[in-house]
């Protein structure tokens, strides 16, 4: 069996990790690293049944993931302090918020750079505050900056000066210009508060922001992670409430989701055994393909299978701008080169 | 990947994929008197491939990937393989390693307690670490000292020896041809061959040693000693650790205690022998 699927199946908790040769691991352990995912396996697996050099390395990972994540939070009240003094509300997305949040994907989760979001009306004030702050801007480039500005959903990255830490400030959770609109407004006025004082997306949303980010926005890069946020989230909501698959449905709609949401929710059963209700449970032969990009990694964690990478890249291309608009980018960014 | 090799430096247990059976083969043999055990799972993945299929054959270059990886890193000819190897497997434990605090630093030990010199590349301290390793002190490495953050220790990582210009001659006079490896020309960072450190620096690699004395050794100019306060010893460690922020408190405190505990120097010397002069007269004092 191919290292990634074994991956898999560990994290699904389908196969247990005393069941693998020792060498088995270099596999397992180079494609969850290439999947920034070493430390969520190193959380997931049982410390017992592990080789005692595998247990070491695990030890270190769920050590250093827990710096990060103190580091990560501390980014928040960073941002916390440059907004708040102004009154400006955020909102926190993706990892800093599954950590503030305290759900079940944030154990060991890689944190990149610290995501917000809010309203568009406060975009310029924000941007003021984070520059007054010491944050600035990463990609000096006027095109490029015209190009977030206009067709994306989120600021050009700030970087702060002193603690060299990434912001990206969101006014919505797809580019502007991509097929789908989402209820940014929504987004923003139904978050919910959080026990250490920040606001994070209701759990709809959540599960929502994470669907469209893996499926509608991006390639498939670093899928698995994404999918892993997608079968926690679900599966932390369903715990809370048992009726958390009907009102995320009606909330898919409201952003016009439905459709990577439920697709989210039938690759999380298929690769990570989420378990869905009667109306989800489906087969779409579509996913077939997700399935194999995400798993598209060999035993030494190199990605494989070149044309469907490219097939899924071209494909975010689409999603995300009109065909005019596209062609208009990427003549640009070519003569750039 | 077509050729692969296991080596264990220190704590570390490394893979190395190859398109090519040069590099492997290489490694090989440089590292032939390491221990070995089949059993152990790999803690750090280095891959050597071309970047197209036909560069395989047509004017073979050698990039450097691995669990991480330096975007825009500039590929290697498959002659100097060997080297792509060796950047390969530092790039992993720079980047990746966190069980100790890493210090860009060499290191030599006697008596259960060690000497860390730590400088920029061209001060010296391999050389040094090389010589003084030849004589009566153990070799822990030449590139990294490893800080363990709970006990103080220092940990050896005894790589095989990058001798680079001038150091190959001058070591290739004292030791057996056959602990040196090719050599290779024209690199990047000049003329380099590797030397490997003897049997018992590497029987002795997993025994850690407390650090006795912290040197940042300058080549050139006229014997000097500098005695270094405990703020500046600080800082220049926090710059040549590569994971000294990824550790957060326990970086800190590692490096706070180990600077507190350990008398640091800068030293200056025109030629080795002065050099080792000059360790072995601190050294003395050190642990009188």
């Amino acid at each position: 069996m191919s290292a990634v699927r074994t991956l898999v199946d560990l994290l699904a908790g389908r196969r247990a990790a005393a069941t693998l040769a020792p060498r088995e691991w270099d596999g397992v352990i180079g494609v969850a690293r290439a999947e920034a995912m070493l430390a969520t396996l190193a959380c997931c697996v049982g410390e017992d049944d592990l080789p005692p050099s595998v247990a070491a390395l695990f030890a270190d990972q769920r050590a250093a993931a827990e710096v990060a994540r103190g580091q990560a939070l501390w980014e928040a009240e960073m941002a916390r302090r440059a907004l708040g003094s102004e009154g400006i509300e955020f909102v926190l997305l993706k990892g800093t918020a599954y950590a503030v949040a305290g759900l079940s994907c944030s154990d060991g989760r890689q944190i990149g750079d610290l995501d917000i979001l809010v309203l568009a009306l406060d975009i310029g004030r924000v941007e003021n505050e984070l520059l007054e702050a010491g944050w600035e801007w990463v990609k000096p480039d006027a095109y490029d900056d015209h190009y977030y500005r206009e067709h994306m959903h989120e600021l050009p990255p700030l970087i702060h000066k002193a603690r060299d830490r990434m912001i990206d400030v969101h006014h919505t959770i797809l580019p502007r210009t991509h097929r789908i609109t989402p209820d940014a407004l929504a987004l923003v006025s139904d978050a919910v508060p959080t026990p250490g004082g920040f606001a994070v997306l209701c759990p709809t949303d959540m599960a929502c922001h994470c669907a469209a980010h893996m499926i509608a926005d991006g390639d498939l890069q670093g899928g698995l992670r994404n999918l892993w946020d997608f079968h926690c989230l679900t599966r932390d909501f369903v715990a809370a409430d048992p009726g958390f698959w009907g009102k995320l449905d009606a909330r898919a709609d409201l952003h016009g989701l439905r459709a990577p949401v439920r697709r989210a929710a039938r690759l999380a059963r298929d690769l990570y055994g989420s378990i869905l209700p009667s109306g989800w449970d489906g087969h779409d032969p579509g996913d077939i393909w997700y399935r194999r990009r995400l798993l598209a990694r060999d035993d030494w964690g190199r990605a494989t299978n070149f044309p469907l990478q490219q097939a899924f890249y071209i494909r975010s291309h689409w999603l995300r701008m009109p065909p005019m608009l596209l062609a208009q980018h990427l003549w640009t960014k070519w003569r750039k080169r | 990947m077509r050729y692969a090799a296991r080596i264990a430096v220190g704590p570390v247990q490394f893979r190395i994929g190859s398109d090519w059976p040069e590099p492997v083969a290489a490694l090989e043999s440089l590292y032939a008197g390491y221990p070995k055990d089949p059993e152990r799972t790999a803690d750090a993945t280095v891959r050597l491939f071309a970047a197209r299929p036909w560069r395989r054959w047509l004017r073979p270059s050698v990039h450097i990937g691995g669990d991480f990886v330096v975007p825009d890193a500039l590929p290697l000819p498959l002659s100097m393989g060997l080297l792509a190897a060796e950047m390969g497997m530092n790039l992993q434990v720079a980047l990746g390693w966190r069980r100790h605090m890493l210090l860009h630093a060499s290191a030599v030990a006697r008596d259960g307690r060690a000497v860390v010199m730590s400088g920029e590349s061209g001060s010296g301290k391999s050389t040094l670490a090389a010589l003084l390793g030849e004589g009566d002190w153990r070799l822990m490495g030449d590139e990294f000292t490893l800080i363990d953050p709970v006990a103080g220790d220092a940990l050896a990582f005894p790589r095989a020896i990058s001798l680079k210009n001038e150091a190959i001659a001058e070591m290739a006079g004292r030791v057996d041809a056959a602990r040196l490896g090719p050599l290779l020309a024209g690199t990047p960072k000049g003329d380099i061959r590797h030397l490997i450190p003897r049997a018992d620096a590497i029987a002795a690699m997993h025994q850690p040693v407390r650090p006795a004395l912290i040197l940042f050794p300058r080549f050139g100019g006229e014997p000097a000693i500098e005695p270094m306060g405990e703020g500046e010893a600080f800082v220049r460690l926090t710059e040549a650790s590569t994971n000294y922020i990824a550790l957060g408190e326990a970086g800190f405190a590692a490096l706070t205690r180990l600077v507190r505990t350990t008398p640091a120097f800068g030293i200056a010397y025109p030629d080795s022998a002065s050099g080792i002069a000059l360790v072995e007269q601190l050294w003395a004092e050190a642990v009188r």
